[in-house]
């Protein structure tokens, strides 16, 4: 997991509403709300920090959390928000970011 | 999706958040319709720093959904900066263009920047009609070669057919040449007021009998034409009435036209603002005009909260009632519409006409028999 990064895709539009980071897939207009974890883990995607460090960094550092939890977790939210087209995933720092 | 789109336009209502924001870059435009309602001439626009100003503010704002209109957006020659400008604000981008100054070029860079949807203005499958209208001779087959290019790309194109006297009996054609090329098609039975109140284009409004069929035809409706033209149940309920919002304009939607003057809608021209020299997220708050459209329930409306349509069947737009003269009185494009929908004659037709006191009677007939009421009404206009 230490070599996973992970970068926003640029096919999608995003915007907090209300304290709650609502996307717009513009691939197939489907609309999403993530939750708080999802949230960190975007807000980290800059396609050069490894998804390691962001869960350090945003969920373990800010929250009382067991660290392979939250990196199963994290695991888990960066798969399905890749099935949906929101992050890209690479075992390489992505360098295109919208 | 309806759902949390549905959650999320709440939450927007209930913080005062502008979800949705049409920015018209320029009035210019390639094109000379007949049904325009703009000036075409440049009165000042916004220039590429102001509009990238203006779009950061909107995004602290919380503007989500951001029409990129016009005029033709494609004569401002920093379109492609400012599109790219807001893709990086994270908005979700709709355009609307006639795509005649789409080719290749156009539509890779439109392509990579991920719009939406592409909204592209189509009058008539045949040229001699859809030319006529824009008065720019082969503008029809310019416009079909640009949307070729979008659709080829993976870009969602939507043609937007308004109907008019001379285009109308040509809607199915251009609905098979959406079908045809791989766009999407959407279809607007009104002719508005020109921008300046010049009310003379309404003559191009489509006669009543062909609204009626309009309003009939299944392939238009998305719904069964038995359900959407089913007869009003009703006034609504005082209570109901106090917390019912007659649309979005004020409450989560504004316009921003090329010269930074900001109205509640593209069709309800009060202004309220200019960013040049007021903050866009100050005159969302706190302009008076902002706040008292946004003040208004259909318990307000003097006219339509007593009307048998206000409980779902009517499309009242306050702009089109304010630009004929009271924002808060009905709208008689929108009362036509209710009526060639179904069948029954609203409390605004009832008013125009002075039988004011008739209005009762509607309901209670209506709701037991809708067309005989229809015409006995109508026979009293």
């Amino acid at each position: 997991m230490s070599h996973v990064y992970v970068a926003r895709a640029k096919e999608v539009a995003a915007r907090m509403v209300g304290g709650e980071l609502m996307i717009l897939s513009a691939r197939d207009s489907k609309l999403f709300s993530l939750n708080e974890t999802a949230t960190l883990i975007w807000e980290g995607a800059d396609g050069a920090t490894p998804l390691s460090e962001i869960v350090d960094q945003r969920i373990c550092g800010g929250f009382e959390v067991d660290r392979a939890v939250a990196f199963r977790d994290a695991e888990e939210v960066v798969e399905g928000l890749a099935q949906h087209g929101i992050l890209k995933v690479s075992n390489l720092p992505i360098e295109e970011t919208p | 999706m309806s759902t949390l789109l549905e959650e999320m336009s709440a939450t927007a209502l209930r913080l005062g958040i502008p979800l949705g924001v049409q920015l018209d870059l320029t009035y210019r435009c390639n094109e000379r319709c007949v049904h325009c309602y703009l000036d075409h001439n440049d009165q000042g626009e916004m220039n590429t720093a102001e509009i990238k100003d203006l779009l950061e503010q909107m995004a602290t704002a919380g503007v989500f959904f951001l029409t990129i209109s016009g005029g033709e957006i494609l004569m401002r020659r920093d379109f492609f900066e400012i599109v790219e400008y807001a893709r990086g604000l994270m908005f979700c981008v709709k355009l609307k263009t006639n795509a005649v100054m789409i080719h290749e070029a156009e539509a890779d860079r439109i392509q990579a920047l991920v719009p939406e949807s592409v909204q592209v203005s189509i009058y008539s499958h045949r040229p001699e009609v859809h030319d006529a209208i824009t008065k720019l001779p082969g503008s029809l087959k310019k416009s079909l070669a640009g949307t070729r290019l979008l659709v080829e790309r993976g870009v969602k194109v939507i043609f937007a057919n308004v109907l008019m006297r001379d285009n109308f009996q040509d809607y199915s054609g251009v609905q098979a040449l959406a079908a045809e090329v791989g766009a999407r098609y959407t279809v607007d039975p009104t002719i508005t007021p020109m921008m300046d109140g010049d009310r003379s284009i309404l003559n191009l409004n489509i006669e009543r009998a062909e609204l009626e069929q309009v309003f009939r035809d299944s392939s238009l409706l998305g719904t069964s034409a038995e359900e959407f033209c089913a007869p009003p149940s009703g006034a609504l309920a005082e209570e109901d009435a106090m917390d019912t919002l007659p649309c979005s304009a004020s409450h989560t939607f504004c316009y921003v036209s090329p010269y930074g003057d900001v109205y509640p809608c593209v069709q309800f021209p009060l202004p309220t603002g200019n960013v040049r020299t007021t903050r866009f997220i100050d005159i969302w708050k706190h302009s008076p005009q902002m706040n008292e459209v946004r003040s208004i329930t259909v318990n307000d409306l003097p006219v339509c909260s007593t009307c048998s349509h206000s409980s779902g069947s009517c499309t009242r737009c306050p702009g089109l009632a304010y630009m004929e003269g009271n924002m808060r009185g009905p709208s008689s494009q929108d009362c036509e519409k209710s009526y060639a929908r179904t069948g029954v004659v609203t409390a605004g037709m009832m008013a125009r006409h002075g039988a004011k006191s008739s209005i009762g009677l509607v309901h209670i007939q209506g709701s037991l028999k809708p067309p005989f009421v229809a015409q006995a009404n109508l026979s009293q206009l």
